[in-house]
């Protein structure tokens, strides 16, 4: 839910990045964190394991520029893979204005992408939206590595709401922005209609 | 969807925040702040200089969110207060009207007892200027409405 300050004149809006173990959720924001001028983004926080698993969440707050004289703010969080946190990624989506989702393109992976789509429409429910109106975007993460399933597949395993995707190698920065803008014009397009 | 935004005008702000400074003074507190329950930073007041709110607004809602998990597990609703006890400064933290959260740091010029006396007048206070400001939110004849594509595209240039 987008909070919109007419004090301050700002408006926020949180981005959750979901998926499952390892895809590479936390290196997203690593990267975003790395590449964004220090003036537009503040500390990043990451609750992490010692093994640097993310254990409740990342946190990184970015302000973009102005619309209509209102600065905009986007939080961006990651919520934690492994399956057993489920209770914590249900928590972590509360809130939420965007997902993206950022799927392992290894064909090894393939039973845990789906598992983890699965899960953020169940969560997605479970905190009262509709799961096929939530603004959506998908990251086919690690393009790089070899053994890796098509665009064509990962599409028809995951994407099933047709929602935009976008390769990417979070490690060297490939897709990132782009999936980054990607969910920003959704979300505001989204809030423009008013259409929730 | 049953959430909409969240609209915070001048009036409520000024409201909050004349509320906070009040409890400031009454608590003895360093620093108090007021968040919402997903961790934005409504507004502030006291010591705030070099303290990171926006990464204290998101741990506290964090910190609710997780002890909120943890007392469902037992049948609770939520634990509505959570007191933090440090070497030097204590945080005292609280969910005002469902959906504001309340955070006071205090040192050795106050004391939790005096913090909690207050905090629970200074609730009610807040949680009416709360129900003010979701009625503004219902009439937002809005900003957001407004944008054009190219307002949405202009801040990619
Ligand atoms: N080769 C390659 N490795 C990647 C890529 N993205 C992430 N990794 C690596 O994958 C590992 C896991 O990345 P994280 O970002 O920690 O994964 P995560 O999704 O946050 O995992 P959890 O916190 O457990 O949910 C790290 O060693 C990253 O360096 C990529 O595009 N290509
Ligand atoms: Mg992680």
């Amino acid at each position: 839910m987008s909070f919109i300050n007419y004090s301050s004149k700002e408006i926020n809006c949180k981005i959750v990045y979901y998926g499952p173990g390892l895809c590479g959720k936390t290196t997203n924001l690593q990267y975003i964190y790395k590449r964004m001028n220090p003036d537009a983004r503040g500390k990043m926080i990451s609750l992490a394991t010692e093994t640097e698993r993310t254990l409740f969440f990342d946190f990184l707050p970015l302000s973009l520029g102005e619309v209509r004289g209102f600065k905009t703010r986007f939080h961006l969080y990651t919520v934690p893979g492994q399956v057993f946190y489920d209770a914590s990624r249900r928590l972590i989506l509360r809130g939420v204005d965007g997902v993206v989702f950022c799927a392992d393109s290894q064909l090894t992976r393939m039973d845990a992408n789906v598992e983890s789509v699965e899960n953020l429409r169940l969560n997605l429910e479970e905190q009262g939206y509709n799961p096929d109106k939530v603004p959506l975007v998908m990251q086919y993460n690690k393009r790089d590595l070899p053994n890796i399933a098509s665009v064509a597949e990962l599409h028809a395993l995951l994407n099933l709401r047709n929602v935009p995707e976008i390769e990417a190698c979070a490690t060297t920065g490939i897709g990132v922005f782009e999936t980054l803008k990607a969910t920003i014009k959704l979300i505001l397009n989204d809030l423009r209609k008013g259409g929730r | 969807m049953s959430q909409n935004h969240f609209v915070l005008r001048e009036q409520e702000y000024g409201a909050f925040l004349s509320a906070l400074r009040k409890l400031r003074t009454d608590a003895f507190a360093k620093v108090v702040f007021l968040v919402d329950k997903n961790g934005t930073l409504l507004a502030s007041t006291g010591e705030a200089v070099g303290l990171d709110t926006t990464a204290l607004a998101s741990l506290a809602a964090g910190n609710i969110a997780a002890t909120g998990g943890l007392a469902n597990l037992i049948g609770e609703k939520e634990f509505s207060i959570l007191f933090h006890e440090g070497e030097r400064d204590n945080m005292h933290i609280s969910v005002v009207g469902d959906r504001l959260i309340l955070v006071v740091i205090f040192d050795r010029r106050s004391s939790v007892g005096l913090v909690r006396l207050r905090v629970r007048r200074a609730s009610e206070e807040l949680a009416k200027i709360l129900v003010a400001a979701e009625e503004s939110t219902v009439e937002d004849e809005g900003v957001i409405e407004e944008l054009t594509e190219e307002d949405i595209e202009s801040l990619f240039r």
